[in-house]
């Protein structure tokens, strides 16, 4: 019997896209980003003006090179066309609605048609494949359900796979460790920071999950070395999966069991590194922003979507034999970057030189604070058992180290104070490392 | 005799040695005696109970992080030169103390108790044993307090 998530030679539909030759895969592309293009000249007011700007029609894309032409999205404008501005589809089409947090002002809107669904389910279906979930285990889906797009996209998409899906949702911890033993869960779902949380209140409690197998982690930056810790420490495999509302939620990308870069579902979303300074397409390999153009989408077309991601793409064949490009994990944000001292710093700097000096697990918190008009940046980091010392000398050390070990990446003097444990923000969504107390 | 003591990791900040000292309260576990080393921005705690181990379970579960070490009680005549006669003899035996706190004077017919931590307590138990300085046994000094 063959099911549609076996491995290849034995996989049904669903799957083969990942494994599509290439130039027959650019043959989908083009036809379907002709098509998105259409649509979203058609329908969307912003993208015609913006198009007509540069004397474009949709006849122009004759090729897929020539998706350079075409005009940027970047996230100010689903801020100015709220809520339904960038719609393609009239709400009788329209069935599912989510929205961003909106941390400052409105949120942004996003907007599914059936159709679109259907493609979020599969590419979810196809992303738990690639990390080696199948009909038969228990998922336990941690994100968080309601406008965020994590937790309902996990949820149908486990379903559509044939697993057996837990909705449990964010928060209570102690509600999350008694499912996950009782329930045998063999795959989580969650951000990687709340894992290590859920990690350290299973050790405190004594809660056994030997039967967790694999943990798939999304939703913010979280780096090798982090990953690192997390499989050694729980025994489980991490695999990282990327997505982002605009686009259309988790599944845009993610990890196979070779975890080297996480595969785009190109068929879908269409992937380019662009120069955040100049806008211009750099070559596979080059780091710079990643930026996404759905293929397939109707409700909401995201043409030349700007994510703020910086990765970079890896065109060379994975050893898992997909033919779909990968992108380098994505270590930081663009807009995660802050500047101190004319430094610029991205908090996965930080916890990189933070686990280069052994025995610190990364909670951790940055704060910046302006004393007499210089910027300060103080790292807080957390106690635990295995640096523990009884003599203040080796705590010193500690602190030096951790400082030397900042600097030495940063080339940035940082002062490291030593906290106890468990008093650090634990979120139990996105993980919040930046206190930023200077008043600019 | 090497005594077992108790290490905690405290911030320097108000309320953080309440915390601690209440945990134990709960847990009927009675302090004998305790220093504490400050830095400027985190200190520890160090304390001698009768079951060190519990002690430290008490203080894991709330979710603190402590640390069991040994220690050397050392007998000191309560009276003008006694600790330094004692030094004397670590010095002349070429022991690093890392440091040392008062076990409580009062007890003990005039002598009173220090308690030593070495760099390498074995060592210096063995050194100390065989010279003219009186390492106290935990029966002995623990026994004492119980009155």
């Amino acid at each position: 019997m063959s099911t549609w998530n076996d491995p290849p030679g034995g996989f049904h539909s669903v799957s083969a896209p990942d494994y599509l030759p290439r130039p027959q895969l650019a043959g989908v592309q083009l036809q379907r980003l002709q098509s998105v293009v259409t649509r979203a000249y058609d329908r969307v007011d912003l993208f015609r003006s913006r198009m007509e700007e540069r004397r474009l029609t949709p006849a122009s894309i004759a090729s897929l090179a020539d998706i350079a032409r075409l005009p940027f999205t970047v996230k100010a404008d689903l801020r100015d066309t709220y809520p339904f501005g960038l719609f393609a589809s009239p709400m009788e089409e329209i069935v599912r609605l989510h929205a961003s947090s909106g941390t400052t002002g409105k949120p942004i809107v996003v907007a599914y048609t059936q159709a679109d669904l259907d493609v979020w389910s599969e590419v979810m279906v196809r992303s738990f494949a690639a990390c080696g979930i199948h009909r038969g285990d228990v998922i336990q889906n941690a994100y968080g359900y309601g406008l965020f797009t994590g937790g309902l996209g996990m949820h149908y998409g486990g379903e559509m796979l044939g697993a057996t899906v837990i909705p449990i949702s964010g928060g209570n911890t102690e509600r999350q460790l008694m499912v996950m033993a009782d329930f045998g869960v063999t795959a989580l779902c969650c951000t990687p920071s709340y894992f290590l949380h859920l990690l350290e209140s299973a050790k405190e409690m004594k809660i056994d999950f030997s039967r967790l197998r694999v943990g798939v982690f999304g939703a913010e930056p979280w780096s090798d070395s982090m990953r690192d810790r997390i499989e050694q420490e729980s025994g489980i495999k991490a695999y990282d999966i990327y997505g982002l509302s605009e686009i259309i939620g988790p599944g845009v990308g993610v990890e196979c069991s070779e975890q080297r870069g996480l595969h785009i579902f190109e068929d879908h979303f269409y992937p380019e590194i662009i120069d955040p300074e100049t806008g211009e397409v750099l070559p596979d390999g080059s780091e710079g922003e990643l930026v996404l153009t759905t293929l397939s989408k109707e409700a909401m077309p995201m043409i030349r979507y700007r994510t703020r991601d910086v990765t970079s793409i890896i065109a060379e064949p994975c050893a898992c034999g997909r033919t779909l490009r990968r992108i380098r994990r994505i270590g930081r944000r663009s807009d995660d970057m802050f500047i101190i001292r004319g430094v610029n710093v991205f908090p996965s700097q930080v916890e990189t030189a933070l686990l280069r000096v052994e025995g610190t697990l990364p909670h951790y918190q940055i704060v910046l604070t302006r004393e007499v008009g210089l910027d300060q940046m103080e790292v807080k980091v957390e106690v635990t058992p295995e640096v523990f010392s009884d003599e203040i000398r080796k705590l010193e050390a500690l602190q030096h180290r951790l400082e030397a070990s900042i600097e030495n990446i940063l080339g940035l003097r940082v002062k490291v104070t030593l906290v106890e444990p468990r008093t650090l923000a634990r979120s139990e969504g996105k993980a919040r490392r930046v206190t930023d107390l200077r008043n600019v | 005799m090497k005594l077992q003591q108790l290490s905690l990791f405290v911030e320097n900040k108000p309320g953080s040695l309440r915390a601690p000292c209440e945990a134990l309260a709960a847990a009927g576990i009675d302090l004998l005696t305790m220093s504490l080393a400050d830095t400027s921005s985190f200190g520890i705690l160090r304390f001698i109970v009768r079951d060190p181990d519990r002690a430290k379970q008490v203080l894991e579960s709330a979710g603190m992080v402590a640390r069991v070490s040994e220690v050397v009680p050392v007998e000191v005549e309560n009276k003008p030169g006694g600790l330094a006669k004692v030094l004397a003899a670590i010095d002349a035996a070429g022991l690093g103390v890392e440091y040392m706190y008062d076990f409580g004077a009062a007890s003990r017919g005039g002598k009173a108790a220090i308690i030593f931590r070495f760099e390498d307590p074995d060592a210096a138990l063995a050194v100390l044993q065989a010279g003219d300085v009186r390492v106290l046994s935990s029966e002995e000094l623990l026994s004492d307090r119980t009155a």
